[in-house]
């Protein structure tokens, strides 16, 4: 339609252009908004709108936005349904008429280019296309350009909402900087509102044309926008709107926290219906539990993805602990050998990865329960333990009071640690690391001779720590927040700091030798040369 | 009433006759209060009452007083005594007596002096009063005594031989009676007094005795200085000096003052025989040994001195430690303590150890003049590097006995010990070398001018600079070479990072220099541990900043690994906890942990980390699961068929992936040429190798290397409980994977030593119990002492508190014995006032009978008269 027109007639206009390039795109501006006699100036503006100078192109576009506004405010567009713009010349209508069909067709080109603008190289040229595109909305939510006919309908600028929503979640460029300014215009409840409706259209066309494969650069770029979206927590709170409906303003959708907590949900879960990428499970699985669930009007739909994620292993499973603790908490889900589950996910790489902190915070939450059966407690205080033999110092000061914090919870789970009734005999450790099943360990029959081994840990801490179990644990229990998020680097400064008054002991050895002392290892298999 | 008061002042009368002891053994006088039970060793006071006495004596106290006010109550005159004195019972009726004869002696003078001719003259006896010597006769006596004959004055005699105070109380003179009550007092001050005398005196004599030695002492040191002119101005000089004391010189008090200041042979410590002289090195070592393993268990009591008991266990207290290596020579001849045989005569401890030849070196050098060595020093061109090195450190030990010359000339007899003198070839040759050099260097001022000052010389005389710019700026020299000496510490450390960081590193001049480091570290420790610690700090920093980013790190640099290894040779790594190598030791774990193997130079400089980790804990044996699991990672890089594992792999390291193969050799034949040999440091840095031949090599050295390190720790842990746990995926990844791989023979046989000795340790333990808890002795305190000031209060509240109701306490007490006082003075009042009334009503009683008598007689009289009348 309109491109058309206006690629028609750029060429005739090539020449002039060049010449009102020259001028102030303000004073075109005004010109055409003195009298109609100017009107054929607009063309000038829209050619400027695809200069290749960023700064044209930057004081182009607010011209544009305050001429198309002050036309919307003075509504000299065209309203109702559009005809084309030959037929317009053609058919019946007064001057009058014809001049706003002529400007409505102006204003649709421009924005055709605003859009296009938003995938330009430049960061500053698509902030602007950005906000004039929204400027432009904005307008056009006051003073809508189509017939309000029937009574159900509320202004809003839908199809110009979608088309920026589609245009930022680009397939090929990744838009994260203009999505987190895009945010900043997410404060205003009706837009934010629609663009959900938006994204979730738009995910589910572009997933389905591509037959759920990976994506990563859009779905990145959805998740962005996504993640961007803050959602008010009270009814009260919805009160900034771009759009400000005189009549039945109550009953309109967008002034709903439940129809907006309709909307957020549908669209989480048509994004996530979908394979992602797994950094993204990962990221997704650390914001699920605060800024996901919540905001959710039926936190429950939650589950399949949530089991999917815990069922996937690793770190993800870990991640999905989260999730999966709060719809066990506070909405009552059932999840059948939920234990057995977190048993298996203890493998050496626990200690290793990075959110050792959040898991063990969740795993003290989830065996702080009294009413689980000592051999699973026994189980899972065996097998930490095992797997301690091959932790960090800084897991070490995390997993040897949890344990601890087990037996106190459990005071028949002390046999772990003091067996005065078998004390004199030798036995084998009876517990079997490959059994999946703690039921089936034989851990309660064990003894947890680890502990007794890293009480030769190297580090002094440990080394004390561990020694805890010479002797009955002290009735309160250790918090293990405080050590929860403790870096080895945290640890050596501490080291660094400890003792600064005392005289420093010195090897009374002589050194002679570069590679000689302690034993002579380095010296042995290394040379100078 | 009246009756028994009457009986009662009779009793008084008879008291006050009767002494004192008559009445405490009197049984009808005493009243015992007697005690509920026996407290031993408690005193009481009141255990025996003397109430008749006490009641006399306040009735007598209440007579004196009360009474008297009483008597004067309602009347408005008052006599007053107005004689010297007379209010006054502090003074002694005595002096009073005497003081109002002197002011009336005097007022009589004063009076009749006017008129009085020559009558009332004083006489005087030297000067003094005659009356006033007749007064303190004896004063001025013991007085004249006392003063001038010091040591023998009168009391000192008296009480040194005369047998104690009693004596001389006895024959002391007249005045201590005059006095009177004052005896005993001035008895204690005079013993006093002549302890302080004495003492005073004592202290003169000192005094004058240490002036009189420092003065010789100047006058022998002047003597020697000028001993060489002496030769021919003796008698002058004498004559200049003497003068003053005595006006003749003779020629034989000359002789006998030489001789006086000559040096006399002074006995010196007994030479201890080479089996004392080894014992005590042992037992030396002994301790050092115990104290480590002190630290290693982890107590906190460290006794400070430790440090200076090692560095001065030989010293001179001087600060000189190489006199330390002097003494050790002698030690280690022996050969009983033999740490370090291997070592070539390149350091100062080697030569102390090795053997007699290069001993002897050392001393002749010592005996031998600079001159001669100067001299020589031209002459020769350089020699081979071991002549050099010979030639370096003895220059070294000259160096020290210069200073040490200069410093404490007496010092050296008794410190050098006679040897054998032997020629030794290399002599001149190693002066040649030394003359390059200056001997003395100033203490760079920063990091730069060091480089710039060693940087262009090998580094065996890198090493001698250091050692002498250590010694022409020994602490004990000036003041500021302690700071000196400590920047030098640092920035040697700087130094020796920056060769290592050289491409290629210059690892030689670190080791020549590790040495130096070693005596400067020695020297302060504090300067060692803050340089080293922050060099770590830095480095962990930076790396965990990698880490926040990335997750992972790149491997330490060579200087780094360098910086490690010094930090275990400068300290004990065994300590349960130390400042530097605890740190030190998280560091390499963190390294391993987090810094992922990429190529052989990323393994290289991991397996230099496990070496250095091996180290520190070959002592202590503590437990280094990261170790283990880079050794574990590391096997897994060898093994070719990851498809069934039957083990989980622990982060750094992968199960599969990118370089998950790095150690797997990829041709066989190289299997069969390969040799041991050792890996060059450098390796960590820049590792060349082109040829597929040269990287199976590689490969296969580092295979050994980590085996070996394996086997090293199966040794190390094979006490713990938990070791087939710790092993058992090495054991399965060996036995399973890595045995059905074709490896060279040296290698197959280390991979079933390993396996064998994982399987072969014992899997059965002991069940955990608590530790048997000692049965908690019964306490056995030194009772503590408490002040009580009343007994049966309680005395657990606080100090105020108490104080509060001790207060209370004897308010109360005092109210109610004042009240009892007021009670007994208005009933004294009371009875005396009937007394009173009694006595005047007797009077009138008797008058009015008198009356009546009178008036009967009279009555009588008349009577009689009437009836004579009558009659």
């Amino acid at each position: 339609m309109a491109p058309a027109k206006k690629r028609n007639v750029k060429p005739e206009k090539s020449q002039k252009g060049v010449k009102t390039a020259k001028m102030d795109p303000n004073s075109c501006v005004e010109r055409i908004l003195e009298s109609r006699k100017h009107a054929n100036d607009v063309f000038d503006l829209l050619e400027l709108l695809q200069s290749e100078d960023e700064k044209v192109l930057i004081s182009a576009m607010s011209a544009c936005t305050t001429l198309f506004c002050t036309l919307l405010e003075r509504k000299e567009l065209f309203t109702g349904k559009l005809h084309p713009e030959d037929e317009a010349l053609i058919g019946g209508f007064t001057a009058e008429e014809k001049c706003q069909i002529f400007m409505r067709h102006r204003y649709n080109s421009c924005v055709e280019m605003l859009l296009e603008q938003l995938s330009h190289e430049e960061f500053n040229v698509k902030e602007n296309a950005l906000c004039c595109l929204i400027k432009c909305a904005t307008a056009q939510g006051r003073h809508p350009l189509e017939d309000l006919d029937w009574s159900e309908h509320y202004s809003f600028p839908r199809e110009l909402i979608q088309a920026v929503v589609e245009n930022l979640v680009s397939k090929t460029t990744d838009n994260s900087l203009l999505i987190s300014r895009f945010q900043q215009f997410l404060e205003m409840e009706d837009l934010r509102f629609y663009v959900m409706s938006s994204i979730r259209e738009s995910v589910g066309q572009v997933m389905e044309k591509n037959k759920g494969a990976l994506m990563p650069v859009y779905q990145n770029n959805v998740f962005t926008l996504m993640t961007n979206i803050n959602m008010p927590s009270q009814e009260s709170e919805l009160t900034s709107f771009m759009v400000q409906q005189e009549a039945k303003h109550n009953d309109w959708k967008a002034a709903k926290l439940t129809e907006h907590k309709r909307v957020f949900e549908r669209m989480w879960l048509g994004f996530l219906k979908y394979k992602l990428p797994s950094n993204m499970y990962k990221k997704i699985l650390v914001i699920l539990h605060d800024s996901i669930l919540p905001h959710m009007s039926k936190p429950t739909l939650m589950i399949d993805f949530l089991t999917a994620a815990y069922d996937v292993g690793g770190a993800i499973s870990l991640l999905a602990l989260n999730g999966l603790f709060i719809l066990i908490h506070q909405h009552n889900l059932e999840y059948p050998d939920f234990y057995q589950k977190l048993y298996n996910l203890l493998e050496p790489s626990v200690f290793h990865v990075k959110y050792r902190a959040r898991f063990f915070h969740l795993a003290n939450i989830f065996l702080s329960s009294s009413h689980l059966p000592v051999y699973l407690v026994a189980a899972f205080a065996k097998r930490l333990a095992r797997l301690a033999l091959t932790a960090p110092p800084t897991a070490l000061l995390i997993v040897l009071p949890f344990i601890y914090n087990l037996i106190r919870r459990h005071p028949a789970c002390r046999v772990l640690i003091h067996r005065p009734s078998a004390e004199r005999e030798l036995i084998k450790d009876p517990y079997l690391m490959d059994e999946e099943d703690p039921a089936m360990c034989h851990a309660l029959d064990s003894s947890l001779w680890e502990l007794k081994t890293l009480q030769n840990h190297y580090h002094p801490d440990v080394a004390k720590a561990a020694m805890l179990i010479n002797t009955p644990l002290s009735g309160q229990e250790d918090d293990i927040n405080e050590v929860l998020e403790i870096t080895t680097h945290e640890m050596m400064e501490r080291d660094l700091k400890h003792s600064q008054k005392k005289s420093v002991p010195l090897e009374f050895e002589t050194a002679t030798q570069l590679l000689k002392g302690g034993g002579n290892v380095l010296g042995q298999h290394f040379c100078l040369n | 009433m009246g009756k028994v008061q009457k009986k009662k002042s009779l009793a008084d009368k008879v008291r006050k006759t009767k002494t004192s002891t008559e009445i405490k053994n009197n049984p009808f006088e005493v009243k015992i209060n007697r005690k509920k039970f026996e407290v031993l060793g408690q005193k009481i006071k009141h255990d025996v009452g003397l109430p008749g006495v006490s009641r006399s004596k306040a009735i007598k106290k209440r007579k004196d007083t009360l009474l008297k006010e009483y008597k004067q109550k309602n009347k408005s005159n008052k006599f007053i005594d107005r004689r010297f004195g007379e209010y006054d019972t502090k003074m002694a009726p005595e002096d009073k007596i005497l003081q109002r004869f002197a002011m009336e002696r005097q007022r009589g003078h004063d009076k009749k002096d006017v008129y009085n001719l020559n009558e009332e003259e004083e006489l005087t006896h030297y000067g003094q009063s005659l009356a006033e010597m007749e007064k303190f006769t004896d004063a001025g006596n013991s007085d004249d005594e006392t003063e001038e004959k010091g040591l023998l004055s009168a009391e000192l005699t008296a009480s040194h031989f005369g047998g104690g105070g009693g004596l001389l109380r006895k024959k002391g003179p007249g005045d201590q009676e005059e006095e009177g009550g004052q005896r005993t007092k001035s008895r204690q001050e005079l013993i006093e007094e002549l302890i302080q005398k004495s003492k005073q005196e004592k202290r003169e004599r000192q005094v004058k005795k240490e002036e009189a030695q420092e003065l010789t002492e100047k006058l022998d040191q002047e003597w020697k200085s000028i001993q060489a002119l002496m030769v021919k101005k003796t008698p002058k000089d004498a004559d200049a000096e003497k003068t003053e004391e005595k006006p003749k010189v003779e020629e034989y008090d000359m002789m006998v003052r030489e001789l006086g200041f000559e040096m006399k042979a002074q006995p010196s410590e007994k030479l201890k025989t080479p089996e004392e002289l080894a014992r005590e090195e042992t037992e030396k070592l002994q301790k050092l040994e115990a104290d480590r393993l002190r630290r290693m268990m982890g107590d906190e009591g460290r006794d400070s001195s430790q440090h200076q008991v090692h560095m001065s266990a030989d010293d001179l207290n001087d600060g000189f430690i190489l006199d330390k290596h002097d003494k050790k020579t002698l030690a280690y001849e022996d050969g009983k303590w033999n740490i370090e045989d291997e070592s070539e005569g390149g350091q100062d401890e080697d030569e102390a150890e090795s053997g007699e030849d290069q001993e002897t070196d050392a001393e002749e050098e010592e005996d031998d003049d600079e001159d001669g060595k100067e001299e020589s020093a031209e002459e020769e061109g350089e020699g081979s590097i071991e002549k050099e090195d010979d030639d370096g450190h003895s220059d070294l030990d000259s160096e020290e006995e210069e200073s040490e010359n200069e410093e404490e000339n007496e010092d050296d007899d008794v410190v050098s010990v006679p040897k054998p003198k032997k020629k030794s070839v290399t002599k001149e040759e190693q002066e040649a070398a030394k003359a390059e050099l200056p001997y003395t260097f100033t203490a760079p001022e920063n990091y730069n001018c060091l480089k710039n000052l060693l940087n262009c010389h090998t580094p065996d005389n890198q090493r001698l600079i250091v050692a002498r710019m250590q010694k022409s700026n020994h602490p004990s020299l000036a003041v500021g070479n302690k700071l000196k000496l400590q920047n030098l510490l640092g920035f040697l450390l700087e130094y020796v990072g920056e060769l290592a960081t050289r491409n290629p590193p210059d690892l030689l001049t670190v080791d020549k220099l590790i040495p130096e480091l070693y005596t400067l570290c020695q020297m302060f420790p504090e300067a060692a541990r803050q340089a080293l610690q922050s060099i770590m700090g830095d480095v962990a920093h930076s790396m965990e900043e990698v880490i926040e980013v990335n997750g992972h790190a790149p491997f330490p640099t060579l200087d780094m690994l360098i910086y490690l290894k010094v930090i275990a040779l400068l300290f004990p790594t065994s300590d349960f906890r130390h400042p530097v190598t605890t740190p030190a030791l998280l560091f390499i774990g963190q390294a391993l942990t987090k810094c992922p193997v990429r190529s052989l130079q990323d393994l290289t400089s991991g397996l230099v980390l496990c070496c250095l980790a091996v180290e520190y804990v070959s002592l202590s044996k503590r437990f280094l699961p990261e170790l283990i699991n880079f050794l574990f990672g590391t096997l897994h890089l060898a093994v070719q068929d990851k498809t069934s594992l039957g083990y989980s792999v622990v982060p750094p390291f992968r199960r599969s992936g990118k370089h998950c193969d790095l150690l797997v050799v990829s041709d066989s034949e190289s299997i069969s040429s390969w040799s041991r040999k050792s890996l060059p440091l450098s390796a960590c840095k820049h590792l060349e190798l082109e040829e597929d031949r040269d990287r199976d090599q590689h490969r296969l050295t580092c295979l050994s290397t980590c085996l070996d390190l394996v086997k090293r720790c199966c040794l190390l842990y094979k006490e713990l409980t938990s070791f087939t746990h710790i092993f058992q995926p090495i054991r399965v990844l060996l036995s399973k994977h890595l045995s059905s791989q074709t490896l060279p023979d040296s290698l197959q046989e280390l991979q079933s030593e390993i396996v064998e000795m994982i399987s072969s340790a014992p899997a059965a333990h002991r069940v955990l119990v608590f530790d048997k808890k000692k049965p908690i002795p019964l306490k056995l305190l030194t009772p503590k002492i408490v002040e009580v000031l009343d007994y049966g209060k309680k005395r657990g509240s606080s100090r105020e508190e108490r104080e509060q109701e001790r207060l209370k306490h004897k308010y109360k007490k005092e109210f109610k014995g004042a009240l009892r006082e007021i009670r007994k003075d208005s009933r004294f009042l009371a009875r005396e006032k009937l007394s009173e009334v009694m006595n005047r009503d007797a009077e009138r009683k008797r008058k009015v009978r008198e009356l009546f008598g009178s008036l009967a007689t009279q009555e009588g009289e008349w009577k009689a008269l009437k009836r004579r009348k009558r009659k």
